[in-house]
């Protein structure tokens, strides 16, 4: 019933040329008006050329490095912290309602409070990210440690391990799956959040920069062109991050019975 | 109910509420530390408090308590929010359906779903502001670009793996294609259809905040904005919390109508595991 790999992928190279096709057509015949959105061509040309300018390229590098080093700071700052209010049933129960509380507020909101706080909007950039992925990491982390076998906690505590060591070996390896998730969530946000902070307090740089400065010269075609980059940019994150994901944790899916 | 099940109930919600001791702890500590300091950027929620109820929460009766402020605030803001996400859960679910239904159409669109997905939706708002210049129709549209794809995706999933028998049955009764659509494949998708919707909010919420941030004259965006460039550092932060409320309150809003729609759901999910 399902069409086999080869033909799903003709038939998607298909849809992809189709949809181009189409908008093509409809600003040569005049349906979409060309003085307000260029053609697919001219975006295309313009895309193409793009990772030859140098500028261009130091921007996508300036935001994905705000990105990656947020996201960082966010492992590095809400993995331990996680593990820390985890491991233990009674501090869990009380941050909870705590963290949930205060999880729903849109990190964006933040943006007016960060450009005060950090002058630099690279600084700025870079804060609001890690904040942005600290609250998914944070909480996958400590749901993750709710849901350690306690057998084998148990069968290593009766060993003599020590508490850390049981934390190490048996909390921290359960919940791996569980933060994974949470790094999926968290990479799928800093993307938005980067380019945000860029639209909004300009200044060092960045595909936002970019973006809105093609646009105050009213290239569309440049800004459509950028656009289309990032949206590879955010595809092939995705792809590493999922692919990654099931590569290391093929255990765990193996055990939780998910269809590979 | 008996009355001792409902004294048990009782004293487990008591218990329950006690967990919430860190909530008053730490607004306190806040309280007196950022007192103490004097952090220019971080007033005492008292002062955020107050702040927050004479800009907005301070009017006449015959308004609800709004003032004339949060009317031109708040109003716009939740329009731009409801009707955004809205058409894109419509669409999102529709559309995802359609999909999830033929395995040709969806593979004839699948690279173009994933391609559109991946585009953060901000990199899109300068566009959408030269699009439609300044004003609700532009926030619109980004609220529904950022919001379709967790809809649109789940559904499909959700309709693709509907149980054959259920279908087959539907075929035996000679049930018509509306019925089948209504009554078997939307009820099964319905769980996936609604995780797709609850990512959907708080993403509608961010790209209500940042569309109003980029390209707005009124809302909540962009009374932020203007709160910091005047340096009214308690009206920022009224701001962020009266945000954060909403972003909480759509959240509970959200799950409250999930449980009394899925309720069925989750009780057949519940007989069978007690079989």
């Amino acid at each position: 019933m399902t069409p086999s790999r080869y033909r799903r992928g003709i038939l998607g190279a298909c849809g992809v040329l189709g949809f181009l096709v189409l908008v093509e057509l409809a600003g040569r015949v005049g349906l979409i008006d060309p003085g307000l959105l260029p053609y697919v061509s001219d975006v295309l040309v313009a895309a193409a050329g793009l990772p030859f300018e140098e500028k261009f390229l130091i921007d996508v590098l300036a935001t994905l490095e705000a990105c990656a080093l947020g996201l960082l700071i966010a492992l590095v700052t809400a993995v331990p912290a996680g593990l820390l209010l985890g491991t233990v049933p009674m501090v869990e129960r009380s941050v909870r309602p705590l963290v949930e509380f205060l999880r729903p507020i849109p990190s964006v909101s933040l943006i007016p409070l960060a450009m005060f706080l950090f002058p630099a909007s690279q600084d700025a950039k870079t804060a609001l990210v890690a904040y942005t992925c600290a609250w998914p990491l944070l909480i996958n982390t400590m749901y993750g440690l709710a849901d350690v076998d306690p057998l084998a906690k148990e069968t290593l505590r009766s060993f003599g391990f020590g508490p850390l060591a049981v934390v190490l070996r048996v909390n921290l390896p359960s919940a791996a799956p569980f933060i994974a998730t949470g790094i999926r969530i968290a990479v799928s946000v800093t993307l938005i959040v980067a380019v945000s902070v860029e639209l909004i307090a300009a200044g060092d740089g960045g595909l936002g920069t970019f973006i809105s400065l093609a646009g105050g010269a009213n290239r569309v075609d440049r800004m459509l062109a950028a656009t289309v980059w990032a949206g590879f940019i955010g595809l092939a994150v995705n792809l590493l991050f999922t692919m990654g994901e099931r590569r290391v944790f093929r255990w765990h899916q193996a055990r939780a019975g998910v269809a590979g | 109910m008996t009355l001792a099940a409902r004294r048990g109930r009782v004293g487990r919600f008591g218990t329950g509420l006690l967990w919430y001791w860190l909530i008053p702890v730490t607004a306190v500590v806040w309280e007196v530390s950022t007192r103490q300091l004097e952090a220019v950027y971080f007033p005492p929620p008292s002062v955020i408090v107050v702040r927050l109820h004479e800009m907005w929460f301070s009017g006449p009766l015959s308004q609800a308590f709004l003032t004339d402020e949060a009317l031109d605030d708040l109003v716009p803001s939740l329009t731009r929010l409801f009707v955004g996400w809205a058409a894109a859960a419509a669409a999102g679910v529709v559309v995802g359906l359609m999909l999830g239904r033929s395995a040709r159409l969806a593979a004839l669109v699948e690279p173009l779903l994933h391609f559109g997905r991946s585009v953060p939706p901000s990199t899109l708002l300068p566009v959408f502001l030269l699009l439609f210049k300044i004003g609700t129709p532009m926030q619109v549209a980004s609220i529904v670009y950022g919001v379709i794809w967790p809809v649109l995706i789940n559904s499909m999933d959700g309709a693709r793996y509907v149980d054959r028998q259920y279908i087959e049955t539907g075929t035996v009764f000679r049930v018509s294609t509306t019925q089948r659509i209504l009554r078997i494949i939307l009820p099964a998708a319905a769980p996936k259809i609604f995780a797709g919707l609850r990512l959907s909010v708080s993403l509608a919420l961010i790209m209500m905040v940042v569309s109003e941030l980029v390209g707005s004259s009124e809302g909540i965006g962009h009374r932020l904005l203007e709160a910091q460039s005047e340096f009214d550092i308690p009206a920022m932060w009224a701001g962020i919390v009266l945000l954060g409320v909403l972003g909480i309150v759509l959240n509970s809003a959200f799950i409250a109508v999930e449980r009394v729609v899925l309720s069925w759901h989750h009780q057949s999910r519940k007989a069978a595991s007690d079989l």
